[in-house]
């Protein structure tokens, strides 16, 4: 079975810094998989190279077997694969529903559906992902009045809307309440088994991403340093070097 | 009376006075005339600076393309459009009824298309511009499109060109250009209301709120940024074709594309009423232009301080305008609001019980 993502030798500098170099990983898929590191170990750089928000310097990423490295982030997220942000972006202005409406997939999207009312299955299903996050009751307040954590479950749930094959979440609980955790980590499952949704989830808070993850990668210094199953990425003496500062 | 009883009487009584107004006020026609063309400029701009948040202050480049290229048309149909604006309407040339409104209407449809066609084309080049870059090339645009027209001779230069005279009486002809830029502004609300309903509306506003955003969740940003444009520029040809016969001679710097007045006034109009609405442009239209003749009238020589103030007043107390002002103050009314209802399924027994 081919691999969702497969990046292979990747490299990146911006000027003269090196913030990835020949990483390599694959991500499989209906799995969910980890990429954890120190602050600066270039996690960022590489998801915006897998959504092509830069060109890469060295290198290939597959989606599905498909050249992607080349293409636009438009056109990347049309083919299904598609990124939250860490600092949380959402449409500010536009109620909830609004906020899901236009997070269709936008796939087919042709000139009649451009100028076409949303059918009422979609406003069901807007309702319903947002009442999968728990912002049912305030899906008609403005999205930017909402506090941090429920413009973060907005931006979650879509995400969901957009019917995507590969979701790529960069740090899905930073600023979250512990108590909103537990939840978000339970919708992530969520996601992952009953939408089949492969995840692939940029992680400080350990504790989550070894409940999450069934394969985690690390990186240092823009490079991969180890991978495996949470168990054992744990008491990997390199990555806990990596992150107490020992490098 | 409920609220679409409501709104079909506002709708009434605005579409019965527009048709009564040059009756009851003939001698205000030209003056309420160019209300609607206030209105219609306030409306277009909002597409771009108030749904989609690209402050152009270009706009009013459409507004004398349609105007020449109408000018263009009615004239080249029948003469040799050199001779004609050498002459510089110092020769009478006659148009029968017949040609003057083939020709008006022709040119009319082909304006609109024309402008359409450069909003195109321009937004190709400008679109890779954001924030106050895209509002100072797009002004670019229309200065320099006014001084190469005033440049070029075969449009009539600096000197402009006397538009084929009406064949018929003063009033008649007062009366068919007041109900042509009524029906514009009519035309071009009842579209924008149609169009604010579709998924149209929401992705420019996506656009709006977080330009990259909507990229990432695949938007197809360029093509509905030329589509927004390419609207604002085919009502605002038509107005310009409308507008240039109206006044009966046409030239670059003051009629065609007036960037420091008329091109001005549609932000400042829309920005008064409330940006990113409906009906925010058609009020701060209204408001503006009756502020802007009573002042014209009974403050000569002040009119331009009392705009000044006006203008103040807005963007220090009112930076959303007047719609943005009340939303804000009374949410629930724009239903805003948190609902009882927590869940859907609390929803589905609620209305299964009544």
């Amino acid at each position: 079975m081919t691999d969702m993502i497969e990046v292979a030798g990747v490299s990146k500098a911006f000027g003269g810094v090196q913030a990835n170099r020949d990483v390599s990983l694959r991500v499989p898929p209906g799995k969910i998989t980890g990429l954890i590191g120190p602050n600066g170990s270039g996690k960022t750089t590489l998801f915006n190279s897998i959504v092509g928000y830069h060109p890469i310097d060295e290198g290939s990423i597959r989606f599905e077997g498909r050249e992607i490295s080349r293409l636009r982030v438009p056109q990347i997220a049309r083919l299904g694969l598609l990124r939250t942000f860490q600092q949380t972006r959402i449409y500010s202005k536009m109620d909830c529903v609004q906020n899901m409406l236009i997070s269709v997939p936008h796939r087919e999207a042709g000139w009649r559906t451009m100028f076409t009312p949303f059918q009422p299955e979609l406003v069901d299903k807007a309702e319903q992902l947002l009442e999968f996050v728990g912002l049912y009751a305030k899906r008609r307040l403005i999205s930017g009045d909402l506090s941090f954590g429920q413009q973060k479950l907005l931006e979650f749930a879509m995400a969901l809307m957009n019917e995507p094959k590969v979701l790529l979440l960069d740090e899905p609980t930073a600023g979250i309440n512990p108590t909103l955790i537990n939840g978000l980590i339970d919708r992530l499952k969520r996601a992952n088994e009953e939408f089949g949704i492969t995840l692939f989830v940029i992680e400080h808070n350990m504790r989550v991403i070894m409940n999450l993850a069934e394969n985690i990668y690390c990186l240092a210094h823009g490079e991969l340093l180890a991978e495996g199953p949470p168990g054992e990425i744990q008491n990997d003496q390199r990555v806990i070097d990596a992150y107490l500062g020992a490098h | 009376m409920t609220a679409q009883q409501r709104q079909f009487l506002l709708y009434g009584l605005i579409l019965l006075g527009g048709i009564a107004a040059p009756f009851v006020f003939p001698n205000y026609t030209f003056q309420i005339a160019v209300l609607w063309v206030m209105i219609l400029f306030a409306l277009t701009w909002d597409i771009m600076g108030g749904q989609m948040g690209y402050n152009s202050l270009g706009n009013i480049f459409f507004f004398g393309a349609g105007m020449y290229a109408c000018a263009v048309i009615q004239i080249g149909l029948y003469y040799n459009v050199g001779e004609y604006t050498s002459a510089y309407g110092a020769v009478r040339v006659d148009f029968t009824p017949g040609q003057y409104y083939l020709g008006l209407v022709l040119g009319i449809l082909a304006s609109a298309v024309i402008s359409a066609v450069f909003a195109v084309i321009f937004g190709w080049i400008v679109f890779g511009l954001r924030g106050p870059y895209f509002a100072i090339g797009t002004l670019g645009v229309a200065i320099a499109a006014g001084e190469l027209v005033g440049a070029w001779d075969w449009l009539g230069g600096g000197s402009g060109i006397s538009m084929p005279t009406y064949p018929g009486e003063p009033d008649a002809r007062a009366n068919l250009f007041y109900f042509l830029c009524f029906g514009s502004a009519v035309a071009t609300f009842l579209f924008l209301r149609i169009l604010y309903a579709t998924r149209f509306k929401l992705a420019i506003n996506a656009i709006r709120d977080d330009e990259a955003k909507a990229e990432a969740m695949g938007v197809h940003t360029l093509r509905y940024k030329i589509i927004a444009w390419s609207i604002a520029a085919f009502f605002l040809g038509i107005s310009g074709a409308i507008y240039g016969n109206m006044s009966g001679f046409i030239e670059p710097l003051e009629v065609a594309f007036p960037t420091v007045t008329f091109g001005i006034f549609m932000v400042l109009m829309a920005l008064l009423g409330g940006k990113g609405t409906l009906w925010g442009p058609v009020l701060g239209a209204t408001l503006f232009h009756v502020i802007k003749e009573v002042t014209w009238t009974h403050l000569l020589g002040w009119q331009w301080v009392a705009l000044g103030l006006l203008i103040i007043i807005n963007v220090v107390y009112f930076q959303q305008g007047l719609l943005g002002w009340a939303q804000e103050k009374w949410p629930e009314a724009f239903g805003i609001r948190v609902d009882e209802d927590s869940s859907t399924a609390n929803r589905e027994q609620r209305s299964a019980a009544e």
